[in-house]
């Protein structure tokens, strides 16, 4: 067996807000990805899909004390456990973000030449030149028209598709093993969402790059993430193959989820079946199941015991303790026919 | 002239007897750039009617940002004048100006950097009653605040004295909409609102609007690149293309058989579970950038249907059906003359 990328092992985080309380924020959270793999996160907004990306890069937000326990193992090294100055040399070859809006990781004063070079840059010292010359080849890597001239641009001057690209080559500059991409085209319209989603299995498949991709759109990891991890409440309540999970869920938190989907196939629903009720308050210990106050399969003992792990297929988990069967698929929608 | 008389729950008023709230004619917003000048939005007309909400969809850089901005004189347009039932805004003083904010409201689309880092999520919610308290009407402000965060699906309790940074970043996409809405606005432009939302907590926002829009006939633009969630909340939609409207009408007549290419595309690009990944039929160019736009139609370099006359000519917009419009040379439905009759032939390939 070869040794994942990414190897996220029992990981709890916890972070201790600036009002005194502790609010744990990851709950035993596994998962791995290999070389040339993309995993797709998706879950409620809140369940700690960032917190996870950020625990493992090790940055929170500067006024947020944070403490993890369990293991990131970045091709087997230890993230937590690692010497400061190991840790900073592990991160900084290792692993790359992509963040959702371009325009709040760069810098709206910094010409993008300079920006898409700066992992080299700390390295070892570019001459201005050479600096240009490298970033024009970086941005052209990733599609980006007219590199010459957009190496000199601010980033103001790009379009949302083009900083993206922008940041992506910062991100690639660096020649990482891991992208963590957050959010990466909730930006962007379709059709350039595609472009760059493309444009980044293209360089999964030919640098064997391990991608983390967080998204809430489900719909965009079909074809492309080979597996989900489904979130809530800090805790991977699912995971398995994409196809499996999205057309098989097991949980019923998955379940609904899908069912939240606004489509434009299908017919026409004005009011959306959202979930009702909140997420658990992350600041009260929990001893059952996360979801159970919102579940329409919950009975007394979800309340009170913590769900066993189901296994609903191979390599298909979920942790619940009434799993929905995986009888008949769901009917899907197949095709969009539109005659002129 | 509602598209879907079938279902009544849907579509509440008709636009021609719905009153015009809000009405834009011929917006222009050109920025000013290192590179010379940007015409980020060319000759625009919108109306905002009462109970209804426009669906204003289109790629990143379009200038749907740029519009909203404009509409709010936040920058002011370039040309073009924007009217608030029948008051012209270019002619208020700043002061008239800042005497309406509180009716015309705005959720811009980097929630976190419009929220002030160093104010707790409930004293965001309640400052713009600060500058009004008459929308108070004697209640109190944190309670205007609490009402507003629950309903948008964040609890109080567990929300209201966090600061930005301690939020996810759909919780501050929803802090926002409820700052907003805490204003009683008449009119409601929101940028790309629900964009970073899970789907739940999306469909709990997007009905939370449509509920609104009926209940106080509210008049909304709402931004957004996602037709699922156009589908969902729009009565209207109008697509814009490199700062040009391309295309508009009710929502349900143009996302089942688009007239204009791009919008054809947009469709067939659209990720949905269980739904294999389309051909959009796009020739495989990048969009344009903004500031040298190709001649005539400014989607010719990415159409597949676009000939010679496509670079020589703008399109102009011709009407296609009921209350609908395309600005294409060679459109995907038939042009209707004056008496509503086709007299263009369908093309024969679509994209
Ligand atoms: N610095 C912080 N201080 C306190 N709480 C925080 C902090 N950062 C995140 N949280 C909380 O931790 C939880 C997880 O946040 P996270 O940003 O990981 O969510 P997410 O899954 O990425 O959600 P979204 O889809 O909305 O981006 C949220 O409830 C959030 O409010
Ligand atoms: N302040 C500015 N200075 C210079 N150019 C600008 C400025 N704001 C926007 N632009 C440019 O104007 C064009 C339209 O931008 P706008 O933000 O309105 O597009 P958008 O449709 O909202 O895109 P997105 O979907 O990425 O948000 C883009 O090319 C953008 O780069
Ligand atoms: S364990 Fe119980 S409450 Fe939790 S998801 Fe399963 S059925 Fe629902
Ligand atoms: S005018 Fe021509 S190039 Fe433009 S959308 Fe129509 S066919 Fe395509
Ligand atoms: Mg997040
Ligand atoms: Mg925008």
């Amino acid at each position: 067996m070869t040794t994942p990328v990414l190897d996220v092992r029992s990981l709890d985080t916890v972070i201790h807000a600036p009002d005194g309380r502790r609010l744990h924020i990851l709950h035993d959270v596994s998962l791995h990805i290999d070389a040339g793999e993309c995993l797709g996160v998706v879950g409620e907004s809140g369940s700690g899909k960032s917190v996870l990306a950020r625990t493992v890069l090790g940055v929170h937000a500067r006024t947020t004390r944070a403490e993890s326990t369990g293991q990131v193992l970045l091709n087997g090294e230890d993230l937590l456990a690692a010497a400061p100055a190991r840790r900073a040399d592990l991160l900084g070859t290792g692993i790359a973000m992509v963040h959702q809006d371009p325009m709040t990781s760069l810098n709206p004063v910094v010409r993008i030449a300079d920006q898409v070079t700066e992992s080299l840059t700390n390295r070892r010292r570019l001459p201005r030149r050479e600096r240009l010359r490298t970033a024009a080849e970086l941005l052209a890597a990733v599609d980006v028209p007219d590199p010459v001239r957009r190496a000199r641009a601010y980033p103001h001057e790009l379009s949302g598709g083009l900083r993206q690209r922008v940041g992506i080559a910062a991100a690639l500059a660096g020649d990482p093993v891991l992208l963590l991409a957050d959010e990466p085209t909730t930006a962007l319209d379709v059709t350039v969402q595609r472009t760059v989603l493309d444009l980044l299995d293209r360089h999964r498949a030919t640098r064997g790059l391990a991608t983390l991709l967080i998204t809430h759109d489900i719909g965009l990891l079909y074809g492309r993430a080979r597996r989900i991890a489904v979130m809530y409440g800090g805790r991977v309540v699912e995971s398995g193959p994409t196809e499996q999970v999205t057309e098989r869920p097991a949980h019923p938190y998955t379940a609904a989820l899908l069912r939240s989907v606004p489509r434009v196939t299908g017919p026409l629903r004005r009011v959306l079946p959202a979930i009702p009720g909140s997420p658990p308050d992350l600041s009260r210990p929990l001893t059952g199941c996360p979801f159970a106050p919102r579940c329409d399969r919950a009975e007394a003992v979800c309340a009170t015991v913590a769900p066993p792990v189901h296994r609903a297929g191979p390599a298909h988990t979920a942790s619940c303790h009434f799993p929905l069967a995986a009888e008949a698929p769901r009917p899907s929608q197949t095709s969009l026919e539109r005659t002129p | 002239m509602s598209a879907t008389p079938a279902d009544p729950a849907r579509s509440p008023a008709d636009p021609a007897r719905s009153p015009a709230v809000l009405r834009a004619t011929g917006l222009e917003v050109v920025h000013r750039t290192r590179s010379g000048p940007l015409h980020a939005v060319s000759g625009v007309d919108l109306t905002l009617h009462e109970r209804r909400t426009l669906a204003l969809v289109g790629e990143s850089g379009s200038g749907k940002s740029s519009i909203a901005k404009a509409l709010l004189r936040l920058p002011a347009p370039t040309a073009g004048t924007v009217t608030l039932d029948d008051t012209d805004l270019s002619a208020l003083t700043s002061r008239q100006l800042r005497a309406l904010r509180p009716r015309l409201q705005m959720v811009f689309q980097d929630p976190l950097s419009s929220l002030n880092p160093r104010r707790t999520v409930r004293d965001l919610v309640a400052e713009p009653l600060d500058a009004h308290p008459g929308l108070l009407r004697g209640r109190d402000r944190l309670a205007v605040a609490d009402e507003q965060l629950t309903a948008v699906g964040l609890p109080p309790e567990l929300f209201g004295d966090r600061r930005p940074e301690q939020l996810s970043g759909g919780q501050a996409q929803r802090v926002a909409v409820a700052r907003a809405l805490a204003a009683e606005p008449r009119v409601l432009i929101a940028d790309e609102a629900v964009s970073a939302l899970d789907v739940s907590a999306q469909a709990t926002v997007l009905n939370l609007l449509r509920r609104l829009t009926e209940e106080r006939g509210l008049a909304s633009l709402f931004i957004t690149h996602d037709l699922g969630v156009v589908r969902a909340v729009s009565d209207d939609i109008a697509v814009l293309q490199l700062g040009r409207l391309c295309e508009r009408g009710p929502t349900e007549a143009v996302l089942a058989a688009p007239a204009h290419p791009y919008t054809a595309a947009l469709l067939a690009a659209v990720p949905e579970p269980g739904r294999p990944l389309g051909d959009t039929g796009l020739l495989p160019a990048d969009p344009p950038s903004p500031l040298d736009p190709p001649s005539g139609c400014r989607f010719r370099t990415r159409c597949p249907l676009a000939d010679d006359r496509c670079a020589a000519e703008t399109p102009a917009a011709r009407p296609v059906g009921p209350g609908r419009t395309v600005a294409c040379h060679r459109p995907l439905l038939p042009v209707l003359d004056r008496a509503g009759f086709g007299s263009a032939p369908v093309p024969a390939q679509r994209p």
